[in-house]
């Protein structure tokens, strides 16, 4: 299991659920893998098709946007606004041969600890399974980055 | 008498007028053509030939009425907006009438999304409206849509289409005085089903004197089967199909559909023939042309009048 | 405004496949409010191609400009000190802002990558319709401000056909009939009676069907 390959995951979590559902699986003792790295956002519908993008390009192997449940946006339609925007890398995604199942949108509320712990495990297996993103794990990636 | 249209000296009798129509085929074939129009001969005044219906691609209409010259029969050109520009148009009028075409159908025609090429492109130069005004300023005036001079104008009998059943309702007949204005002699229209609201359309066409402008045909189409009803009723734009009718051909076994699609095509026919103002029928069997003569004698159209 | 879409990602690697270094150009006009080549979009694209040609081990230089109109020579003029080196412009403009640089840079290979759509209108967030062809005879005047040239599918000067069911066109559930609206329209302004004109056939040399079209106002001329 030494070599097993360990995932770079960026998890986009909303202030209002997610990141809170975070917090209380940190308080209740819940493990989570520490591959997911968490960036705290105002709202899911913060989280641009760009900000996707550059996490991809900067080596994550998976992303995740974690917004409100349906209907509990503290901004009204973010969650679902966000939803759509990620529907929409996720076609770019396959269409540039990265995969589009590399990225998800999840909903949860901030009372959902155990959820987030879950949600983080799952997508980490599931990203173990598809394997290292396919532009990070190239010699041009390494250019880029000397040279970027 | 504007010309020396068949159609148009049946109309001047005062008698009802029966008129149908023939698909050309898809293929160069000319066999078809002439099987269906022999099929008709002595049932109706003259025969339609569509111009690439539902934007399938067909032999022209053009050839094929021809061929029905040749068979000593009347043909009715139809020529839709869709595919020619007005040059094309004058110039295949010419053509047509050159070989003894005297009556055709100005139509918009059906968007190419509907047919087998939807990729092409389509003309729409000028519209249905349009086009009956200019087949009348070849015929009256003796001039191009460029303003030229035409040697031996084309005496064209002028028809066109109305669809009683197309919304906004309010706006059916209207439109329709707008054919008038341009120049119409004749309107065909879409198949008859719903009987009540032809008739009341008729009756707004009375009100407005519209029937002493210009001559009515009632469009017949037999339904073949339960499913063509409801195809036509759900499928087709602009085509209204009411319940009883699509229940009463499915009340019967399927064998009989056929059968009693024709007798309501009759039934039809017997009713309308009493509205005041209608000057015959238009009857389009679709791929069920030999049913025509049954139809025409059934309901008491025969013989058709020696003009 | 004019509306574009963004070509397939394989139409567009296609086109920069031969090059190493490549200008990104978007356009802050029409482009931008339609969201298919503003400065966004161009980061975005930028984004895409690098990392679907890191994919097969190659980088792909890509150096984004955003002009403020790529329809005018004097804002194209700006790309003058960033062509050099690059190996071909991808522009994020409308066929306008690509013919304008193919016209100001002559040995530079410049490919679009995005389709001009229409001249059209934003019906909702995230929704534009096509609204004008161009025509150069506007008839809006005769028609209650619905042009039938632009939306009845067969452009008919009197209509509806007998297609149009509940308002809506024959060609799709999707799309309203053109008449339909401007008999509505008629009506509210109390125009009915002029529905009954017949609208005579038009001259299309003012269109596209007189040849490519120009403007020219001698007042303005410098």
């Amino acid at each position: 299991m030494a070599n097993r390959f360990e995932p770079v995951i960026a998890a986009f979590c909303c202030h209002y659920c997610s990141y809170t559902a975070a917090d209380m699986a940190g308080s209740m003792r819940l493990s989570y893998p520490p591959n997911v790295h968490i960036i705290r956002v105002p709202c899911s519908g913060k989280v641009d098709a760009i900000h996707i993008m550059k996490a991809f390009e900067k080596g994550a192997d998976g992303v995740y946007v974690a917004g409100c449940l349906e209907g509990d946006c503290h901004f009204k339609n973010g969650n679902v606004r966000a939803g759509r925007r990620v529907e929409y890398v996720k076609k770019l995604l396959d269409e540039i041969g990265i995969g589009g199942e590399r990225l998800e949108m999840i909903t949860m509320s901030a009372g959902m600890g155990e959820l987030f712990a879950r949600t983080a495990s799952d997508f980490t297996e599931k990203i173990r399974k598809e394997g290292p993103n396919p532009v990070k794990s190239l010699p041009g990636a390494a250019v880029r980055s000397a040279a970027g | 008498m504007k010309t020396d249209s068949r159609l148009e000296k049946v109309l001047k009798t005062g008698g009802l007028a029966v008129t149908s129509e023939c698909g050309p085929p898809r293929g160069a074939v000319p066999e078809k053509i002439r099987e269906k129009a022999a099929m008709l001969k002595g049932y109706v005044d003259a025969i339609n030939v569509t111009d690439n219906q539902t934007a399938v691609v067909r032999m022209s209409s053009l050839a094929a009425c021809i061929f029905i010259r040749q068979m000593g029969l009347s043909a009715i050109l139809q020529m839709v907006a869709r595919d020619r520009n007005r040059i094309a148009m004058q110039s295949d009028i010419l053509g047509a009438y050159s070989h003894g075409v005297d009556t055709m159908l100005c139509l918009s025609g059906d968007h190419p999304k509907f047919g087998d090429h939807p990729m092409a492109a389509n003309v729409y130069d000028i519209d249905s409206v349009q086009m009956v005004q200019m087949v009348k300023q070849m015929r009256d005036e003796g001039t191009f849509q460029g303003g030229g001079d035409i040697e031996n104008p084309p005496k064209m009998y002028i028809g066109a289409a109305a669809n009683p059943f197309a919304d906004p309702f309010e706006l059916r007949v209207p439109r329709l005085a707008k054919k008038v204005t341009a120049g119409v002699d004749f309107i065909q229209t879409q198949c008859v089903y719903n009987l009540d609201k032809f008739e009341r359309w008729m009756a707004q066409i009375r009100e407005r004197g519209l029937h002493e402008k210009v001559h009515i045909l009632a469009g017949i189409t037999p339904m073949k089967s339960a499913g063509m009803a409801r195809y036509m009723k759900n499928r087709v734009p602009g085509m209204d199909v009411p319940d009883e009718l699509v229940n009463r051909m499915a009340g019967v076994p399927k064998e009989k559909q056929g059968a009693e699609g024709l007798t309501i095509a009759v039934e039809s026919i017997e009713r309308l023939k009493e509205v005041k103002g209608l000057s015959g029928f238009h009857i389009m069997a679709i791929e069920w042309e030999e049913k025509v003569p049954e139809i025409v004698e059934r309901a008491g159209l025969l013989p058709r009048p020696e003009v | 405004m004019i509306t574009a879409e963004r070509k397939p990602m394989e139409e567009i690697m296609g086109y920069v496949e031969p090059c190493q270094r490549i200008l990104l150009v978007g356009c802050n006009e029409c482009v931008t409010v339609c969201a298919a080549g503003g400065r966004k979009e161009v980061g975005l694209l930028s984004s895409a191609l690098q990392m679907a040609f890191m994919k097969s081990g190659k980088v792909l230089q890509v150096k984004e400009l955003t002009l403020e109109r790529q329809c005018d020579p004097e804002y194209v003029e700006e790309l003058v000190r960033e062509i050099d080196g690059v190996d071909a412009v991808l522009s994020m403009a409308c066929g306008c802002g690509v013919q304008e640089i193919a016209r100001r840079f002559r040995d530079k290979p410049v490919f679009p990558a995005v389709n001009t759509s229409f001249m059209g209108a934003s019906e909702r967030q995230g929704v534009w319709a096509e609204r004008c062809q161009g025509c150069g005879n506007c008839v809006l005047g005769l028609t209650g401000g619905i042009c039938p040239i632009a939306r009845c599918s067969k452009r008919l000067l009197n209509g509806p056909c007998g297609g149009s069911t509940g308002g809506k066109c024959e060609i799709s559930p999707d799309v309203d009939c053109a008449w339909h609206l401007i008999w509505e329209r008629m009506k509210a302004l109390g125009m009915e009676k002029s529905y009954e004109q017949v609208m005579p056939a038009r001259d299309w040399r003012t269109s596209r069907d007189g040849g490519p079209r120009k403007i020219v106002r001698e007042d303005l001329a410098l």
